[in-house]
């Protein structure tokens, strides 16, 4: 799967998204309970702003030192035997690590939650040699099962099923006999995903943090897919986004209670394990070779630009789990891997606007993802800048707004014009309008009036009321 | 040990300092004084005592038991946990600490007379050490270090401290010394940093494991229990 997840409109999508009522609910309750888990553990920090001011700062500095990061990374990963490959595009970073599963001959490959290898469509790649790739997270294994239905949430994937059709797609795909209850359903993908971490000839896992001073990368799980995708096969590839490292072991640790507070409420995951090299002499399990594989694919463009604070980033959803748009739209109304308001920040950035111009339009700018942020990123801001680039630069304003504004860049440029048309405003709108309201607006006004009313313009015009009152009248 | 190969960094770093307008920096960056160090104040000059009690409160929060015994009831609390939890097969480290805490009557003797196998992990036997972890109810290490505020055992890979002993078997037990307790990650991290800054290499796999493994992804509902252990307990030794 790319980033890009649907070739549907963005209204499209929206309207599905909106009709789907098992969706938003499940959507509703999952956002309530996260959203309440992560207040109480950062309540219980007591001086959680303290947090947030450092872990931006950690993740400034280490932007800004980015290319000395990397270079340290690479020395020490290489130091301890690893393989390193930097990949300035998708294409590139495939290439390799389809190559190295050639090379070592390998038909089976176990993999861990990552959300990169999705956006650079790494399974497909695989699959295309004769591999077969096993997603071993719970979430994304019931996807992966349902036909690569796409993850609709950055940390969980599978939000918008309920049991009963994990069930219903567990039957029909793997001969599953008993009920919708959770403990059995993961139960059985414990027992299936077992034997496939035993055979598998290669794991595969994204990356939290990397650690500059040794070379290591550290992953955050809760069910311990990770470990086992790492200490099985005998080949082991990362793949991570570049920005994704941090200088030492101590800023590695602040990140990773930030990470797991703001994602879901934990203190710490019930697995956090940092790998450095492939295994050591003497150890028994982790793999014989190792391969780090670190991706651009359009980051180094947002360097240096208003936007270089969206690759603060570490991936913890928090924005996600406020927003009061994604609670009414759902992850895939966005089309991108990337959903929510980290998504309508980062998915132009990544894949362009003509894919993704709306999403900067769908938010509210109200500033809660901003709030939630555990790295100070200024969501709201950027994604206003978006919309003033789109405007500004691109000229790719939806078109109803792009016609109002010509309407309106006519109507204002003349004085004799923009009287004549706020006298007639209402009169124009008479039509429409009941008991001051308009439910059912003509042309730019339909998309607006179809969810919500608009109120009608006033009978009396600002201008009248002030040269009124200012010849002695009483409003 | 063969260095590993490092492929196209030159050009990707220079586009990187490129987009921040300058040159690439390749020596000199020293990390600044952070602003703020809000890790350090969390149970700041709490005492192992009141570390434990912490420890133990968190522990409720992840469906984790802890138990408290001395090094005297050691291999007895050992051997009754073995029991609740179904007996054996039972898969342990290949670590000295066995020995110091008087554990090997128990390992070597007592649960093979009474039927209970042991697997003492044993890194000649190569890969077949996994296909025992594998069959296992029970799998014991000790914590190299432990986290009061979060309720982790620190575990560091090496020298038969095999990866897998606390992920495969369904049931997992650390032994923990009330003496590796500390605050939180925070301590912990600094002590391999110090570590790594004297020319120390760390471990090819460090664990950071609380309590067992869970999932949220059905319908947001917890099931613990997923890829690794289904139940975990852990035992202090208060008096070492």
């Amino acid at each position: 799967m790319a980033m890009k997840i649907s070739t549907e409109e963005f209204k499209e999508r929206v309207e599905k998204g909106i009709h789907n009522s098992f969706m938003r609910g499940a959507v509703a309750g999952a956002q309530d309970r996260l959203r309440t888990r992560r207040l109480e553990a950062a309540a219980e920090l007591g001086n959680w702003e303290e947090w947030r001011a450092l872990g931006e700062q950690i993740r400034q500095h280490t932007l800004q030192h980015l290319d000395y990061y990397l270079m340290q990374l690479s020395e020490n990963v290489a130091k301890r035997g690893g393989h390193v490959f930097f990949a300035q595009t998708a294409e590139e970073a495939n290439e390799y690590i389809r190559d190295v599963i050639v090379k070592k001959n390998a038909k089976k490959i176990v993999k861990s939650k990552s959300m990169v290898t999705e956006e650079i469509h790494m399974n497909a790649t695989l699959e295309a040699v004769g591999c077969e790739v096993i997603e071993t997270d719970l979430g994304e294994y019931i996807l992966q099962v349902d036909d690569h239905d796409p993850p609709s949430h950055i940390i969980a994937p599978a939000l918008h099923k309920n049991k009963e059709q994990i069930r219903d797609v567990f039957r029909e795909k793997l001969g599953y006999t008993k009920t919708e209850k959770p403990e059995e359903l993961a139960l059985h993908a414990r027992e299936m995903l077992r034997q496939e971490y035993l055979t598998a000839d290669v794991g595969i896992t994204g990356c939290n943090f990397a650690i500059a001073e040794s070379g290591s990368i550290t992953l955050v799980t809760n069910e311990g897919n990770a470990d086992l995708v790492t200490a099985l096969p005998k080949t082991q590839i990362t793949v991570m986004g570049m920005e994704r490292i941090v200088p030492t072991f101590e800023e590695m640790e602040v990140l990773v209670s930030l990470l797991t507070r703001s994602a879901v409420g934990q203190k710490l995951t019930s697995y956090i394990t940092v790998l450095t090299g492939p295994k050591d002499e003497g150890d028994v399990d982790g793999p014989e070779e190792f391969h780090l594989v670190i991706v651009d694919n359009g980051r180094s463009a947002i360097l240096g630009t208003e936007f270089q604070s969206i690759l603060q980033c570490i991936r913890c959803a928090a924005c996600v789990s406020v927003c009061p748009v994604y609670r009414h739209i759902g992850g895939h109304s966005y089309g991108s891997i990337y959903s929510g308001p980290i998504g309508a920040v980062l998915s132009p950035l990544l894949g362009g606007y003509d894919d993704y111009k709306e999403l900067p339009y769908a938010s509210t700018l109200c500033a809660a993802c901003t709030e939630a942020c555990p790295v100070k990123i200024p969501l709201h801001e950027l994604l206003l800048k978006h919309r003033q680039t789109i405007v500004e630069r691109e000229g790719k304003a939806p078109i109803s707004e792009k016609l109002a504004m010509k309407a309106f860049g006519l109507g204002a440029a003349s004085a004799s014009l923009y009287k004549l048309g706020s006298k007639l405003a209402s009169s124009a709108m008479n039509p429409f309008t009941v008991n001051e309201r308009i439910s059912k607006g003509p042309g730019p006004l339909k998309a607006w009036t179809e969810i919500r009313e608009f109120p009608a313009p006033g009978k009396e015009r600002f201008r009248d009321w002030f040269k009124n009152r200012e010849k002695g009248g009483d409003e | 040990m063969t260095v590993g190969n490092i492929y196209r960094r030159e050009a990707f770093l220079q586009n990187i300092a490129q987009r921040l307008g300058r040159d690439v920096y390749t020596t000199g960056v020293v990390r600044p004084m952070w602003k703020y160090a809000p890790q350090h104040t969390v149970f700041q000059g709490y005492s192992q005592d009141e570390l434990l009690e912490e420890l133990k409160k968190q522990c409720l929060r992840i469906h984790t038991t802890l138990v408290e015994t001395t090094c005297h009831d050691l291999a007895a609390t050992l051997k009754r946990i073995v029991v609740e939890h179904g007996g054996g097969p039972v898969v342990t480290w290949d670590d000295p600490r066995f020995d110091e805490y008087g554990l090997m009557p128990l390992l070597q003797e007592e649960w093979p007379n009474e039927n209970v196998s042991v697997h003492i992990w044993d890194a000649k036997l190569g890969r077949k050490n996994i296909e025992f972890a594998e069959k296992a109810n029970v799998g014991i290490t000790f914590s190299d270090i432990t986290l009061a505020e979060s309720g982790t055992v620190v575990l560091f890979s090496g020298n038969g401290k095999g990866r897998t002993v606390s992920f495969l078997p369904t049931t997992y037990i650390a032994i923990i010394p009330k003496s590796t307790i500390v605050p939180r990650m925070t301590q912990a991290a600094s002590y391999i940093h110090q570590q790594i800054e004297q020319g120390k290499q760390v471990s090819s796999c460090i664990n950071f494991i609380t309590g067992p493994s869970n999932s949220a992804d059905i319908e947001m509902n917890l099931v613990v229990g997923v890829h690794g252990p289904v139940k975990a307990t852990y035992v202090v030794i208060t008096d070492r």
